[in-house]
């Protein structure tokens, strides 16, 4: 079976500026992708560029087996774009019916679909009125349209608060299930962690990194801290015996350490009879991210 | 079919929402009353029934009106979309953008229709209560309702193009108000000058049918005058509409929409969201 989504060596150039080089991936039905990066990091332009909104300049992208743009694709694939906006006069109900109209369903859905985010008792209110999180459901609830093989979603959850982003990663996992091929950005890596199947870190228009949140650990083999406690009046034999620990004034002595390392010196350490408790503390999402999200200028 | 009916469903109830139909109405209707009350003295002179002075009245007023509603109603149609950040959004959707304006452009001419329909037919209606035979007129008022609206697409189509153009209702609405202006009042003047200036030279005899023609207000002016046969009542432009073929005006009128719509098309296209 093929990909849902198949890009290869992406290049695109804005007045001569490179804003994404040689990018290359695949996204398979089902599959949920996070593609992360700060501002003007590329997560846009590729959006735009899988979506046909924007030509690129090299490379190839292919969407549902159609090129991006195509009549083929955009009847395959659904948008959500950040800070979903619409024509304020109309309500949400004419709006999601005439999205309907427009992808050949019928009008009358427009309400279930209303229901599915949690809007059924604004319906028939002018979207003028609305909220910036009912704005984005609206989105949302249009994107749901017709059951789409792939789903771009550009930074769904901004605006939504904790609850609602649970409901909307639950309405994500319905869909990947049923085979749809589902690619979001994000700006957070802790918020995408549990939901998504794979990881993309792209920086300066580059992929920095892929996979999933544990393949992204151990890439970036960040150091792992390591918090000892030293017993009643043994601080200063414990000093001794790890001569590579520094003290803080918490009374406690930190070490980092290679993910390579991690067990052996665990051992050493747990069979010091100076010692009374210690913490392992992995490198946080944060700092992960950043590890990849950094390396731009190198 | 069903993504332009529903676009200009949708776009038909955000006029009538901003008013922009009572507007168009009202606009249409209070102007024709006026006329047709200012209009009724000359009949005796003349001979002609009061419908067709009539008709030459709203034919001034329409060539002025007609644009300004039109240009009014579209120079927001696609600079809007993008300053309102819907326009990437729908441009993702399996809909053409000759769809989109397709659907956009039935929903303003219904209501270009409708205000015109209602302005002339008030002033019919006047017509019919002080002078039964004004019957005669009938054929001339179908023609006008119907040249009008071939105007109201070419300036439509204009005020689509020049809001692909400006990208920001700003600035579409200043080219819009240009286009208006040149087309509709300093156009004629400039002819005017050019007249006077060469004084019954080959500009005159040759270049100016061809210059009227190639100016869809002027166009409509001389089919109307020349058709409802009462130029007499209308003054200056009743010699060139007579110098002019029928043929001629009404395929201009008939080829400017398609034109202007063509040019709104292919503009839209050039838009990147």
């Amino acid at each position: 079976m093929t990909s849902t989504l198949t890009i290869s060596h992406l290049t695109k150039r804005f007045a001569g500026v490179e804003a994404l080089r040689d990018v290359s991936l695949t996204v398979e039905a089902g599959q949920r992708v996070a593609l992360l990066g700060h501002n003007g990091a590329g997560k846009s332009t590729m959006m735009k560029i899988i979506l046909g909104l924007i030509p690129f300049d090299e490379g190839a992208v292919t969407v549902c087996g159609a090129a991006p743009g195509s009549a083929a694709a955009r009847a395959q694939v659904a948008y959500l774009p950040e800070n979903a906006a619409f024509h304020p006069a109309l309500t949400g109900e004419e709006q999601i019916r005439h999205y309907l109209s427009l992808r050949g369903e019928r009008p009358a859905q427009a309400l279930d679909l209303l229901a599915r985010v949690g809007l059924e008792g604004a319906a028939k209110r002018r979207i003028g009125t609305y909220s910036k999180g009912m704005r984005q459901r609206v989105g949302l609830a249009q994107a749901l349209i017709g059951r789409p093989r792939l789903l771009v979603l550009d930074e769904p959850t901004s605006g939504l608060d904790p609850v609602s982003r649970r409901d909307f990663y639950a309405l994500l996992d319905d869909l990947a299930a049923g085979g749809t091929a589902i690619l979001l950005s994000s700006h957070a890596l802790t918020e995408v962690e549990a939901r998504t199947d794979r990881i993309l870190i792209l920086s300066g228009g580059r992929l920095m990194a892929e996979g999933s949140l544990a393949d992204l650990r151990r890439k970036a083999a960040l150091p792992v801290a390591i918090s000892v406690a030293p017993a009643q009046g043994q601080k200063a034999a414990l000093s001794a015996a790890l001569p590579m620990a520094r003290a803080n004034g918490d009374g406690r002595l930190h070490l980092d350490i290679a993910q390579g390392d991690k067990l052996a010196i665990l051992a050493r350490i747990t069979g010091l009879p100076q010692v009374e408790d210690l913490e392992v503390i992995p490198p946080s999402l944060e700092d992960i991210y950043s590890h990849f999200s950094r390396r731009d200028g190198q | 079919m069903n993504r332009i009916l529903s676009t200009a469903g949708v776009e038909f109830r955000i006029a009538l929402r901003n008013r922009w139909v009572a507007i168009a109405v009202l606009l249409m209707v209070v102007f024709a009353l006026v006329l047709a009350a200012a209009g009724a003295a000359p009949t005796g002179d003349i001979g002609a029934d009061r419908l067709s002075v009539i008709v030459a009245s709203l034919t001034s007023l329409a060539v002025y009106l007609v644009p300004l509603i039109a240009l009014l109603m579209s120079f927001d149609a696609i600079a809007g979309e993008v300053e309102r950040g819907t326009l990437p959004l729908l441009l993702t959707y399996p809909v053409s953008r000759a769809q989109v304006l397709a659907g956009k452009l039935l929903a303003h001419l219904a209501i270009l229709t409708l205000a015109v329909c209602a302005g002339y037919g008030a002033a019919a209606g006047a017509a019919f209560w002080m002078d039964p035979a004004s019957v005669a007129g009938l054929p001339a008022l179908l023609r006008l309702v119907a040249s009008s609206v071939l105007l109201g697409a070419t300036f439509l189509g204009a005020g689509y193009a020049l809001s692909a153009l400006a990208r920001r209702p700003s600035g579409a609405a200043g080219l819009a108000v240009g286009l208006w202006l040149g087309a509709v009042v300093l156009y004629d003047l400039v002819l005017l000058a050019l007249i006077v200036s060469d004084g019954g030279g080959a500009l005159t005899t040759q270049g100016l049918p061809f210059a009227l023609l190639a100016n869809p207000a002027d166009a409509f002016r001389l089919f109307n005058l020349a058709a409802a046969e009462a130029s007499a009542a209308a003054g200056g432009m009743g010699g060139a509409a007579a110098a002019i073929p029928l043929w001629q005006s009404a395929l201009s009128i008939a080829l400017w929409p398609l034109l202007a719509l063509m040019l709104a098309v292919a503009a839209f296209r050039k838009v990147t969201p």
